[in-house]
């Protein structure tokens, strides 16, 4: 890595500052900047958008000029394509299927996530944390939630 | 003695059955999360923050704080058996509790944490004890000016504090600023930020951003490599107690930690990550054979795990009097506190006596708890040090789901866990802490809030930060901190410490 003379992270990290500071500025734009005495409801994000958009340069300056470039490295593919969708397959069945199937759904997903997790093993985990979150939560705890929702036939 | 009256209504209010009961869950399950690998305590108590809605302010609050001590005790547990410290602040605790473990006294190095941190906790619950109430009153002479400059003051600690570059600290913060900004404008009503979503109309929700970028962020990069197993020493302890000669050698080397943690813990930013590196290198400066450090010296336990328990309970002070949050645990605290009515500040000690001493007790209570539960149960603990990764990721995946609907039974929120969680997973790649951003969403509406009234205050005249005593003095120092970090010395030295860590 030695002859490498820019550092790939820094690289990225900038750009993504440079991008969301743009976005932030932009959208500010659309609000009432007001004047110092009387700061609108845009003075402040369009200050700190700026700020942010600026330090994104500095940092992928640093970066173009960095002697020592580290790489961005593995990246979890597996982990990211299940374990985001998780609460996401949560929200969408909570309300449709009530709250115990749709907890069982989102952690047999989750445990998807590891290549050692066998499907036997998975479906008894998920069965578990079903279970122990049912009595927990529900019952003893008494969150107001359906245990079972309307798209169920029970 | 005011102090006296105040310590008793405290102990009357958390030595209640019921606030006991939630102290004790508190401590247990902050030991678990700290002895779990996998995930930190600021994402387990942003997960279980919704549960304790249910509860009293009082009991929620104490529970939280005692997930957050209780961690940083399992935290040290990992460190010293599996080299692999729970906790940050615990890193280097590992350099010597393990090697301690390697040589047949795994015992007396738990033993060590565990009195090291008891004696440390004892000592700086008193000292919030008798800081808290006059900061306090300093704290109600602060107009919008002083609120402003010393959160200004508070997020470049945090920057200066912050692993690795500090640029990108300092764009995390001011990012986080930002996205604390969105939903509507408290002045005018004016939507911000919201993407067009009406769900966005309150801002993002802290609790699913939290979640997302301190616990779903930290399960995807567990993630990236095949777990290999841990090999877990202490399966034979050794002697649990120190022994005499152990005892002398560790008292002083408590005593220092207990004070440099103590001063250090109030700085925002992780002033206990940054106190238990100080006291190691200071216990090696001082001892007489500096070359057993990182073979086992038993001064190398006692003084950071001191230090860094000291800087865990000291970091209430500035949260109790003036609502200012010093790291990303006290920040959910805040979060804790606002949802659950309570204005963060100055106000808490003089209106909710009983909620602000029976904390502060029930930090004592604690961490006697802590030391009573850990040293027989370590066996307990040990076992548990080898429940797989994997097993752990739907648990977590399942409660954090569970905790982010529960707080509003918004769907939104989930969705938004699932976005905060790939942001953080990217900002992790890019090495960009988490932490200031926590910080800064926190911080955000307030300090904008704040300076809009000095401006108006101050007739739109930007001086007036500079012509009022306090708030001109904060600002002095936030430019002092700003300097000190770009001396080219400094940055060297800060750097080679934050690299040690991993």
């Amino acid at each position: 890595m030695r002859d490498r003379s820019f550092d790939p992270t820094d690289i990225a990290a900038g750009v993504v500052f440079i991008v969301l500071g743009l976005a932030f500025g932009l959208s500010s734009l659309g609000l009432e900047i007001g004047t110092a005495l009387r700061m609108g409801p845009g003075y402040a994000p369009l200050v700190l958008a700026m700020v942010l958009t600026l330090l994104g340069v500095l940092i992928l300056l640093s970066g173009l000029r960095s002697r020592r470039g580290e790489p961005i490295g593995r990246l979890a593919w597996r982990g990211m394509a299940v374990i985001l969708p998780a609460p996401v397959l949560f929200g969408l069945t909570v309300r449709g299927l009530g709250f115990v199937p749709a907890i069982f759904l989102a952690s047999l997903l989750a445990s998807m996530a590891s290549p050692r997790m066998k499907p036997w093993q998975a479906l008894a985990l998920a069965l578990a944390v079903t279970v122990f979150s049912t009595l927990v939560f529900s019952y003893a705890l008494g969150l107001p939630f359906r245990r079972f929702g309307p798209w169920l036939p029970i | 003695m005011d102090l006296l009256s105040n310590l008793a209504l405290g102990f009357s209010v958390a030595a209640s059955l019921e606030n006991l009961l939630f102290c004790l869950i508190g401590v247990i399950l902050g030991t678990l999360i700290g002895v779990l690998p996998g995930i930190g305590a600021t994402a387990t108590i942003a997960m279980l923050l919704p549960i304790t809605f249910q509860l009293e302010p009082v009991s929620s609050l104490i529970m939280l704080a005692g997930i957050y001590y209780g961690a940083q005790y399992g935290g040290s547990t990992t460190a010293i058996l599996i080299n692999m410290p729970g906790e940050s602040s615990s890193a280097v605790t590992a350099l010597d509790g393990y090697q301690m473990a390697r040589r047949g006294k795994a015992g007396t190095a738990l033993a060590v944490a565990a009195l090291g941190s008891f004696f440390a906790g004892t000592v700086a619950t008193l000292l919030v004890a008798l800081f808290a109430p006059p900061l306090t009153a300093v704290a109600l002479q602060f107009g919008a000016a002083e609120y402003f400059s010393l959160m200004v003051l508070g997020l470049v600690c945090a920057v200066a504090l912050a692993h690795g570059s500090f640029l990108k600290a300092l764009a995390m913060v001011v990012l986080g600023l930002l996205l604390g900004l969105a939903g509507t404008d408290i002045y005018t009503g004016a939507p911000r930020f919201t993407l067009g979503l009406p769900q966005l109309a309150d801002g993002f929700n802290f609790v699913a951003l939290a979640v997302g970028v301190f616990g779903i962020s930290e399960i995807l990069r567990n993630l990236e490599h095949g777990q290999g197993d841990r090999e877990v020493l202490g399966q034979n302890l050794g002697g649990l107690f120190p022994s005499r000669a152990d005892l002398r050698r560790m008292v002083a080397p408590m005593i220092r930690g207990t004070a440099l943690g103590s001063a250090l813990g109030i700085l925002p930013g992780g002033g206990a990550v940054l106190a238990a590196f100080g006291s190691y290198t200071i216990e090696k400066r001082l001892s007489k054979t500096p070359e057993e450090f990182g073979k086992g010296a038993i001064e190398g336990v006692a003084g950071p795990e001191s230090a860094n328990n000291a800087g865990a309970q000291t970091s209430f002070i500035p949260l109790l009097t003036l609502g200012i949050p010093a790291n990303p645990v006290m920040a959910l605290m805040v979060g804790a506190m606002i949802i659950q009515g309570i204005v963060p500040g100055p106000n808490v000690a003089t209106e909710q006596p009983d909620l602000f001493w029976g904390i502060i007790a029930s930090m004592w209570i604690g961490n006697l708890m802590l030391i009573v539960l850990n040293l027989p149960l370590i066996g307990i603990w040990v076992r548990l040090l080898k429940v797989p990764y994997h097993v752990l990721f739907p648990i977590i995946i399942a409660f954090s789901s569970i905790g982010v609907y529960s707080v509003k039974g918004n769907v939104f929120d989930l969705y938004a866990v699932a976005a905060f969680g790939l942001l953080g997973y990217v900002f992790l790649k890019l090495r960009c802490e988490p932490a200031p951003l926590l910080l800064g969403f926190v911080l955000g509406p307030l300090l904008e809030e704040n300076l809009r009234r000095a401006m108006i205050l101050g007739r739109g005249d930007p001086t007036v930060f500079l012509t009022r005593p306090i708030s001109a003095g904060l600002l002095v120092l936030t430019l002092a901190v700003i300097a000190v970090m770009l001396l080219p010395q400094v940055r060297r030295k800060r750097e080679e410490v934050f690299v040690e860590e991993d």
